[in-house]
């Protein structure tokens, strides 16, 4: 291995193992990631334009679209919000309890999402703590789509607040410094010199919690209620159709699924990359 | 020197509304959980969590993340190695390609892996033909979740790697190590944390995984039950209380991994610190 590498020391591979992680990779990558999305395509080949237009376009399977995405989108908008405001406490102030709050934004990540499906539902019930006091002024968060969102929110916060912490504490002071000497209010300063920085980071963060929310699973079908046409999220469509033993169905709203979430992370990607490289200016 | 939003009253008004969320939103669920758990007494605890069925699921949960962790520990590796240490085209693609598991919905993971290696699949077929399943049987069960996990421990390793550079291994290599002892020697001890903290949050993820694993694991209790799906049984048969102790497990180990993490950023805190 090492007289390979000292043979090829000339080049810019220097260090040896490119083969043989490239193989790793690659092999890994083709089994696992790639190779199975083609039985996907498979069982779709089966379908005729037609039969595949008509599946994706069922009425119930339509208002699931609608539930998932509304559902996903107020959830990334309130996490947008409530994102900022932690990441900016932890990264602006110090208080007792400070790093307690810090971990506990991993939460959403580390509990199984079905823990935390049985928790809101229970939580939220008519029955239960939260659920209780906010039916008496009239607010029913279990089995409406309401409950759909707050169990989305749940589960995409932290990528929202660890998103965002680190582009706010790179920061300079300096950049506080010159806006509050020259005068600007906090709410001036806020939205001119802050918000330009951050709002990237911000749009990033929020991109992939919408993504996460759109196939959130376990966390949701406890509180939603599951009712057709309702509270029905794609993502139990294609649960329901497996059950009936209807892979063809299953698969082709599983398509859309796919589509749309990969084609939501490349455009973040890119976002990102093109973020990225103008924070670097021109080097890159 | 007065920093943005210093103000006492925006500190304060910032700091309370920041903390009295966190606190309904996610302290309270936490808390919840153990709530209902113990809300018979620890003897009713006990008694659920030391169920034959119980006790099967924990067991086949334990297993999968031991055998999962391995898997994605040596893919990780050698992903982040490749990307980091060498510059070829297609390397931000590789890099684009191990996010697809967090963007794909579990359901349709646990599908396209079902569709493949089912019956009715191409592979799955044939492997039928030599009575070997691996659907609604364990090994699917492990597949599902190596997917689900794999990016894991890449992801935690690619940023450091990146930041460290390649110099002290092109040292070493130059020096004359050989390519093992490089690794062995340079890279690893500048990456154990990480490595660590990869392994922390694949085990966790591994342990929790729902969606994928309840479309390829037909739940048979007391044979492909995981803890969470053997929760979700338990919820649906109305037992609340042994759904949430398995809960409380759960949340348990969820806890441990927010505790490593913190611990680990402390001690990379104080190394800085001293450096």
């Amino acid at each position: 291995m090492s007289q390979f590498a000292l043979r090829r020391s000339g080049s810019t591979r220097v260090l040896p193992g490119f083969g043989l992680s490239m193989g790793i990779s690659v092999l890994f990558i083709s089994l696992v990631l790639l190779l199975p999305i083609t039985g996907l395509f498979g069982q779709l080949a089966g379908l005729s334009l037609a039969e595949y237009w008509a599946i994706i376009t069922e009425g119930r399977v339509v208002a699931s679209y609608m539930v998932t995405i509304g559902a996903a989108a107020v959830a990334a908008l309130v996490n947008a919000v409530f994102g900022l405001l932690l990441a900016w406490v932890l990264v602006r102030y110090e208080f007792p309890g400070k790093r307690l709050l810090d971990a506990l934004m991993d939460l959403p990540f580390a509990l199984p999402t079905a823990v935390a499906g049985i928790t809101l539902a229970t939580l939220y019930a008519g029955s239960g703590w939260m659920g209780s006091w906010l039916e008496a002024i009239g607010i029913n968060v279990a089995y409406t789509w309401v409950g759909i969102a707050l169990a989305m929110a749940f589960t995409s916060i932290p990528f929202v607040v660890r998103t965002v912490q680190p582009v706010l504490e790179d920061m300079p002071v300096e950049v506080d410094e010159a806006a509050m000497s020259l005068g600007a209010t906090d709410g001036v300063a806020f939205r001119r010199v802050i918000m330009p920085h951050l709002w990237p980071a911000l749009v990033t963060g929020t991109g992939l919690a919408f993504v996460r929310s759109l196939g959130e699973f376990g966390a949701i079908i406890f509180i939603a209620g599951n009712m057709p046409y309702e509270t029905e999220i794609t993502a139990l469509m294609i649960f329901v159709k497996l059950q009936e033993y209807d892979y063809a169905g299953a698969s082709a709203i599983a398509s859309v699924v796919l589509f749309v979430s990969l084609a939501l992370l490349l455009a973040i990607n890119i976002w990102q990359g093109r973020f990225v490289r103008r924070l670097h200016g021109g080097n890159a | 020197m007065q920093r943005i939003g210093d103000a006492p009253l925006v500190r304060r008004l910032l700091i309370t509304a920041a903390v009295l969320l966190s606190g309904l939103f996610l302290l309270l669920p936490l808390v919840a959980i153990f709530a209902q758990a113990f809300s018979q007494g620890v003897s009713v605890f006990w008694s659920n969590v030391s169920d034959y069925y119980t006790l099967h699921a924990i067991g086949l949960t334990l297993m999968i993340a031991l055998l999962t962790i391995p898997v994605c520990l040596v893919f990780g590796v050698a992903l982040a190695w490749l990307v980091t240490r060498f510059d070829f085209p297609g390397r931000r693609l590789l890099q684009t390609l191990i996010d697809i598991p967090f963007a794909v919905s579990p359901v349709v993971a646990g599908l396209i892996y079902l569709l493949l290696y089912g019956r009715n699949g191409w592979i799955g077929g044939w492997l039928d033909s030599y009575d070997i399943q691996l659907m609604f049987a364990w090994p699917g069960i492990l597949m599902v979740t190596i997917f689900v996990t794999c990016p894991f421990v890449a992801r935690e390793l690619i940023p450091l790697m990146q930041a460290q550079g390649s110099r002290e291994e092109e040292a070493a290599v130059t020096l004359g190590a050989s390519g093992w002892t490089t690794f062995r020697r340079v890279t690893l001890p500048n990456i154990r944390w990480a490595l660590l903290y990869g392994i922390i949050l694949t085990n966790a993820r591994a342990v929790g995984e729902f969606g994928a694993v309840s479309v390829v694991s037909g739940a048979i209790r007391g044979q492909t039950n995981t803890l969470p799906l053997h929760l979700e049984q338990l919820y649906q048969d109305y037992n609340a209380v042994g759904a949430f102790a398995c809960a409380a497990l759960l949340a348990l180990i969820a806890l441990l991994t927010l505790a490593a993490k913190a611990g680990l950023e402390w001690r990379a805190a104080r190394r800085e610190a001293f450096a």
